[in-house]
């Protein structure tokens, strides 16, 4: 994860961070689980279509339009998707935590390598 | 507060793209004079912790669910700008993989919880804090800026959505792309924030800015006397 000749040894500190980091990604499934256990439904205003035709008796047209048109590879962190059985749900939700992570450091490391180095 | 394509008509998406690009500019031309590669570490843990933050869903119970961001505390720890690029990251990278947050709704989503989050947290934070070191006042200025910022981030998303029906119908009158006017979208945005998911957002950015007051309080950019 780390570049080598980007990284000094890791501090005490920051190796107890990246330890808080991964817990937090393989408790993340509790981001699921408990809105389920309060029979809570999507954030306000990110509703599917289907949703929304149970809300207001129609799909407004230019939103049915582009609601679609992107293919999200693993969409809103669950493989299978909404119908998936819990057990699916909670180890996508870890995995997505993972990829997640690796995503997310790889593309600071990216940009920062470009905009430092060439900076100074 | 991601907000999903279709939402927003291009006459609101693609104004707000413009605002993002001329703010990812000036953020990563803040990041080549000012961030060293002894912080990139910590840079990409915010964002990391940023993206992962926002996968634990806060129910209301029999209603919504919502989210702490995040972008708060990375604002007061390593400066708004350099938020703005961790925190734009993390939000493409949730549209793209995960289809959290619209493609078209990626300028938009950048905008509210990318930049208007970080800033407001880093200037509620320097008001409450003042001149003051003494650690309760910095510790209600750490709570508030989480709380504020998260608060206004989603009153804009709610004026951004609010706002839809206003400016565009189909020919039977019926709104084109996010259906509930702002006295609506307002109301629920404001107060689940206000009642709920923003005290979280408090929370965990008191608790992070008093973890790292403690063990690396030369890191912290509100404090180090870079802040304005």
């Amino acid at each position: 994860m780390q570049k080598r000749e980007t990284a000094h040894r890791m501090t005490k500190t920051q190796k107890k961070l990246w330890i808080g980091l991964i817990i937090m990604a393989l408790i993340s499934p509790l981001g699921i689980v408990v809105p389920e256990l309060f029979n809570s439904g999507d954030a306000w205003g990110e509703w599917g279509t289907e949703t929304l035709h149970k809300l207001l008796g129609y799909i407004p047209e230019g939103l049915r339009k582009y609601a679609d048109f992107w293919k999200a590879p693993v969409p809103d962190y669950i493989l299978g998707g909404e119908e998936s059985s819990m057990t699916i749900k909670v180890i996508s939700y870890i995995t997505s935590g993972l990829v997640g992570i690796l995503a997310v450091t790889l593309v600071i490391y990216l940009i920062s390598k470009v905009v430092i180095k060439n900076g100074k | 507060m991601h907000i999903p394509d279709g939402y927003l008509s291009p006459q609101t998406y693609v104004p707000l793209f413009g605002a993002s690009l001329v703010c990812w500019s000036i953020g990563l031309k803040k990041i080549k004079r000012e961030l060293s590669t002894k912080q990139v570490p910590y840079l990409a843990m915010a964002a990391v912790f940023s993206f992962l933050i926002m996968m634990f869903n806060i129910p209301i119970p029999g209603g919504t669910t919502g989210h702490a961001a995040g972008a708060g505390i990375i604002a007061v720890l390593l400066g708004p700008w350099t938020a703005v690029i961790a925190v734009s990251v993390v939000l493409i990278i949730q549209a793209l993989i995960f289809g959290d947050g619209g493609i078209t709704a990626i300028g938009a989503n950048c905008f509210n919880i990318a930049v208007v989050m970080p800033f407001v947290a880093f200037w509620v934070f320097n008001l409450i804090k003042g001149k003051s070191r003494d650690p309760k006042r910095l510790s209600l200025a750490a709570f508030f800026s989480g709380y504020a910022s998260l608060t206004v981030s989603a009153i804009f998303v709610a004026i951004q959505l609010g706002i839809q029906p206003l400016i565009a119908r189909s020919s039977s009158g019926t709104p084109l792309y996010a259906p509930y006017p702002l006295s609506v979208a307002l109301p629920v945005m404001a107060l689940e924030h206000l009642l709920l998911f923003s005290i979280v957002e408090g929370v965990v950015t008191l608790l992070l800015f008093k973890y790292f007051m403690k063990n690396e309080p030369e890191l912290i950019y509100a404090e180090t006397g870079n802040g304005t």
